[in-house]
């Protein structure tokens, strides 16, 4: 089957921390049929400007990011829930009334969530695997709430032996750079989090966001956990 | 390193404290409950809907609805007075009680809003609140800690010690004998105080009609025992018709409590008629403005259509690990988070709205499904553009987005911060960081940058 021609934005923490993920989400989507373009010049959405109250600044991004996708074709395809939702919801919103709306109104149409746009757009074939180890999986909330994200991901994960995770649909104290001006919140959060995780005896977490997952993984690291943490693209597909 | 030091300074002394995981409990069993009752409806999402455009409807018509609350609540033998702000709520209030010296109390948040209790106290007028949780509040010279549970934050056995050291009676942790000891005391100052004083929970315009929702009782008893009847209504608290009403406590009390209907929902309209066996004389309706005509006019207007159910305080992460005392007023939460900015300026309130990880789920669970983290969106900007965020932010801020927006500079900003890590980095992870990165390494490891952006890798292996 010959699958569409996509457009990949890796998102800013894929592409400077973990380029592995960028790697599998390729391969995930190739595996998938897809054919896959990187537009050079992506950079960042911008969320994190928005989300401490640069609004401005958050516009220059998206801007940015607005010219360099709406130069492309096909499907934009995001391995990030949240970055996804800012491009699906807030990009219209934040050009509201101004010259810039329509183009991203257009863009915003074309984006999907990778999980989303395998299971939905190309219903794919291809399922995770976690060459056997027992897995729970973190619903991040942009990705859950915004999106409506815990049916693909459910769907992609058939066939792994998944652990119940307490709590699996709630924050885990990341919230941007809510983690940096907050440290003790943040991280009383994420304890509760990852005892929960601890205590479900998986010997990996897998998620659908970079940015939720690094927080959890420094957590895990840092108690001296065994758990794995992985992103839902690298059960998928082949990240080396 | 500067930071909104309010809400954190608060924050932190809670965190991981008894008081901290008390809260986490009682939030937890609440949003277990809610989900049961909305569960067993199955109109729970209609039912929101409406809700929501009876709270939206009521807020783009509130001069008309209030005018004819006011006619009717007046027709009804009410006296109904308007209170801009605080001190001239304070004022009106006082000056009804003239020559009072006992006021039973059942909960009101406005009435903590405005700081009533102190006010009158000043004024040498016993205040005693009446509600279970508030009168364990004020036993403990405490304030509340949840806007339906006030005493959220305690444990039973601290309420047990606070019984016996200010009561002197002897240390029970059982709820039923706390409970008594309140009601044999509390009895005898429904039936000596000179006036009761209540909030509102919804006003009903077509009728002039206040209605009450409680659960034990002591509201109906503030409200009839005593001569005189002071009811607090925030502004906004009002709806144009009973069918309107009905969609709403149909919602509150499951979305509150989780019960079907709240044990007791009182309505007072007009005070005691000739062939009434009880009731007060007079019936006095103070409605409160106090920031609200503001809110209403900007951009957060929407917050007003709040019916005080506290279902986003039992869902939010942040409350759930801080309680209410973290957010320093009686509005805590995500509603308190964009209410009490709105209601009492930025100053020094503008940092709530940076007490949420912007999760969600504080809109995903309002029964009238306020757009909260839009709005605090909307709060954060008008904080930073009034100056008032750390400067390491904006500075890093203004340099994250100028790389962003130029790829070679984007490029540059990765490779410097790779190099400038190595001397913190072990195997390709930082334990300690300085500088404001410092927050997030205080409990966290944190990957050095790869050696090879993916952008990097693509165009070396995949690149045209
Ligand atoms: S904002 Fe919504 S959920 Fe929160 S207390 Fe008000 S009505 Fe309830």
């Amino acid at each position: 089957m010959a699958g569409p021609q996509v457009q990949l934005v890796v998102t800013c923490l894929v592409d400077a921390m973990t380029p592995q993920v960028g790697r599998a989400t390729v391969s995930a989507l190739e595996r998938s049929g897809c054919r896959v373009s990187f537009p050079e010049g992506q950079t960042c959405c911008g969320q994190p400007a928005m989300n401490t109250g640069h609004t401005e600044q958050a516009r220059e991004m998206a801007a940015h990011m607005l010219d360099v996708l709406d130069a492309t074709t096909g499907p934009v395809v995001v391995p990030s829930g949240s970055c996804a939702e800012m491009m699906i919801h807030h990009y219209p919103r934040l050009f509201e009334g101004t010259e810039r709306e329509d183009q991203a109104r257009r863009v915003a149409a074309r984006v999907r969530e990778l999980t989303q746009f395998l299971v939905d757009d190309v219903g794919t074939h291809i399922r995770a695997s976690s060459d056997g180890a027992r897995i729970v999986y973190h619903y991040s909330c942009h990705g859950l709430r915004g999106l409506g994200l815990d049916r693909t991901a459910d769907r992609l994960l058939y066939g792994v032996e998944r652990l119940p995770l307490d709590g699996d649909r709630e924050c885990c104290g990341f919230g941007g750079l809510f983690s940096i001006e907050m440290p003790p919140v943040s991280a009383a959060i994420m304890d509760a989090k990852l005892d929960r995780i601890e205590a479900s005896e998986a010997e990996m977490l897998v998620g659908g966001d970079v940015s939720c997952l690094l927080h959890l993984q420094g957590g895990l690291r840092r108690r001296g956990s065994p758990v794995a943490v992985k992103h839902i693209a690298e059960l998928l597909g082949d990240g080396e | 390193m500067s930071q909104p030091v309010g809400f954190l300074g608060r924050a932190a002394a809670i965190v991981g404290s008894e008081e901290g995981a008390a809260v986490d409990r009682g939030a937890r069993q609440f949003t277990l409950s809610r989900s049961l009752a909305l569960a067993e409806l199955p109109i729970a999402d209609d039912l929101r809907k409406r809700a929501r455009a009876i709270r939206l409807r009521s807020l783009a018509n509130l001069d008309r609805l209030l005018s004819r609350f006011t006619d009717e609540a007046t027709a009804a033998g009410c006296r109904v007075h308007f209170a801009g702000d605080a001190d001239e709520a304070n004022r009106i209030v006082a000056g009804l009680l003239a020559g009072s010296t006992l006021v039973a109390k059942s909960k009101s948040m406005v009435s903590e809003e405005i700081g009533l209790n102190s006010h009158l106290e000043s004024l040498g007028i016993d205040v005693v609140e009446t509600d279970l949780g508030e009168y364990i509040t004020q036993l403990a010279g405490d304030t509340p800690s949840h806007i339906i549970a006030p005493v959220l934050h305690m444990t039973r056995q601290q309420v047990g010690r606070l019984f016996a050291d200010k009561l002197g009676v002897e240390y029970t942790d059982d709820p039923i004998r706390l409970n008594r000891h309140t009601r044999e005391t509390l009895r005898g100052v429904f039936l000596a105080a000179d006036a009761g004083i209540s909030g509102v929970n919804m006003a009903i315009a077509d009728t002039g009609s206040l209605v009450l929702v409680t659960n034990e009782g002591n509201g109906r008893l503030v409200t009839s025992a005593p001569k005189v009847h002071i009811a607090l209504l925030g502004m906004e608290r009002i709806v144009g018709s009973w069918d309107e009403a009905g969609v709403i406590l149909e919602t509150l009390a499951r979305s509150a409590t989780g019960q079907r209907l709240s044990v007791y929902t009182t309505v007072i309209t007009g005070p005691r008629r000739p062939q009434d066996p009880d009731g007060p004389d007079e019936v006095h309706v103070v409605i409160i403005d106090n920031g609200r005509s503001d809110v209403l006019a900007g951009e957060t207007a929407e917050i007003l259509a709040c019916i005080r159910c506290g279902a986003c305080l039992n869902v939010c992460p942040v409350f759930r690990t801080v309680g209410g005392h973290g957010y320093g007023t009686v509005y805590s939460g995500p509603v308190g988070a964009v209410l009490t900015p709105g209601l009492m300026g930025p100053d020094p309130w503008w940092d709530l709205p940076y007490a949420s990880t912007l999760c969600g789920a504080c809109e995903e669970v309002c029964p009238v499904g306020i757009r909260i983290p839009t709005m605090l969106l909307h709060l954060r900007e008008q904080a930073a553009s009034e100056g008032r965020l750390p400067g390491w932010l904006n500075r890093g801020m203004r340099l994250y987005t100028r790389a962003a927006v130029e790829p070679a500079r984007w490029a540059r900003l990765r490779r410097t911060a790779r190099r400038l890590s190595a001397p913190f980095s072990v195997r390709g992870w930082i334990r300690r960081l300085p500088g404001p990165a410092r927050g997030w390494t205080a409990s966290r490891d944190l990957p050095r940058p790869a050696k090879t952006s993916f952008a990097e890798w693509w165009r070396e292996h995949r690149g045209a």
